[in-house]
């Protein structure tokens, strides 16, 4: 059984984008922020904090969740990875960011990470989703540039290159 | 924006949590899903001593055919249930209703158990567990009691929970049938419902209708199907429904007649 008192300070490790880390927090320190402050993964991006805009989606163990609506202390010993796990280490993107560059499916970039996050789980497990099903997917994020039209675009650009 | 303050406990078994529920009694929250406990917590809207995250006990983490019904334990995650190769079969009304609860990512964490536990008026799940005439299992150091849906939702967010018991699953009995129907209208796909209206036919002529929306919790009320227009209207009026920012009392009253209208034809048309 873990047990920590409040205040108290713990020391939290699991595995951010295949590497192992550890760093202090309290009980209730969000992931987002503990990836933020504590990790200085800024990737992730922090915006309504209470699991309606979907800028902070994350993935823990493959599935894609909001990591403002997790405590730091829940994600101990899990797989989290982030939007820095995304493109090649020499900076080539992957098809899915290189897609939404294409597409225009941005514009400040602010709730970008999140709906990356969102449909690399998603389209793990459904490579040929429609349009239908994206914009399902959709609605569980805010983006206030675009209109949404080239996100749509670029993911099914993705779903119709998948294998 | 940050919760204040809480001891945190992640009991290993259902028995461990169950004696940290007895120490803390209502000080304490179960943290299962987070997707309704940690906005409030983030927005300070509620407050808790303790977080007792029962996410990880194993045993929690099960959907089991008890033959009459479906036992979904604390730890399912509503995409889990989602996911389960017989739910169209078994359970067609919680199929038709889950792809309304929230959004794809927050019912990767979300539980069943845990939309049960919050009691939102207008929450999809809640709703389909009294339509169906479901059930709830309570732990506690006391012993184990099982209360009908109706028994247990009380009022807005409020519940016959005692402080130190554990939902520790939700029972959906198994469908006689095909003969059901779900409807809702939602500000946006995903939302809260401002009317969401369930109905399952019994036969060919009668229908268990719910409405989530219109009170502090689902109401039921069985309609002849011959005379179903002039009983729902009569319901609705009955029912008043009550006002808020989405929604006047007489819009609501206006949703129920029209949703319940198209479930009601629709799960009859199902069952035949």
């Amino acid at each position: 059984m873990r047990r920590v008192k409040h205040g108290e300070r713990l020391r939290v490790g699991f595995t951010l984008n295949g590497r192992k880390l550890a760093a202090d927090a309290e009980p209730r320190t969000l992931l987002c922020d503990f990836l933020r402050h504590a990790l200085g993964a800024t990737g992730t991006h922090v915006g309504c904090e209470h699991g309606v805009c979907g800028a902070c989606t994350v993935l823990i163990d493959g599935v894609a969740t909001r990591s403002c609506l997790m405590l730091a202390v829940q994600a101990e010993g899990r797989e989290v990875k982030t939007v820095e796990s995304l493109a090649a280490p020499d900076g080539t993107l992957n098809p899915l960011q290189q897609a939404f560059r294409d597409n225009h499916a941005l514009q400040c970039g602010f709730c970008t990470p999140g709906i990356l996050m969102s449909f690399t789980d998603y389209l793990s497990r459904n490579p040929h989703a429609s349009e239908a099903e994206i914009r399902d997917v959709l609605s569980g994020h805010l983006c206030r540039c675009t209109g949404y039209a080239g996100i749509v675009a670029a993911v099914k650009e993705v779903t119709k290159s998948a294998p | 924006m940050k919760p204040r303050p809480f001891d945190y406990i992640r009991p290993d078994t259902v028995e461990e949590a169950l004696a940290l529920l007895a120490e803390y009694g209502d000080d304490a929250r179960i943290l299962a899903g987070g997707q309704s406990l940690v906005p409030m917590l983030n927005l300070r809207i509620v407050e808790a001593e303790a977080l007792i995250d029962v996410s990880r006990i194993a045993a929690l983490d099960s959907i089991r055919d008890l033959g009459e019904a479906i036992e979904i334990g604390a730890a399912v995650t509503q995409n889990k249930l989602l996911a389960w190769p017989q739910l169209a079969e078994k359970l067609p009304l919680v199929a038709a209703v889950l792809p309304h609860v929230g959004h794809f990512q927050t019912r990767n964490k979300g539980t069943v158990c845990g939309s049960v536990a919050h009691a939102d008026p207008s929450s999809e799940l809640p709703l389909a567990l009294a339509v169906l005439g479901g059930e709830i299992v309570l732990k506690s150091q006391r012993g184990e009691r099982v209360l009908a849906a109706k028994d247990f939702q009380k009022d807005m967010l409020t519940t016959a929970r005692a402080g130190d018991e554990l939902i520790a699953a939700v029972r959906f009995p198994v469908a006689q049938g095909p003969g059901v129907a779900f409807r809702e209208v939602a500000r946006r796909h995903g939302d809260f419902a401002i009317i969401a209206v369930a109905a399952v036919a019994e036969n060919k002529s009668s229908v268990q209708l719910g409405v989530g929306g219109m009170a502090g919790k689902p109401m039921l009320r069985r309609i002849a199907a011959d005379a179903a227009e002039e009983a729902v209207r009569e319901w609705a009026d009955e029912l008043e429904g009550y006002e808020d920012l989405h929604a006047s009392a007489a819009m609501r009253r206006d949703l129920l007649r029209n949703l319940a209208s198209l479930a009601i034809k629709e799960a009859i048309r199902c069952a035949a």
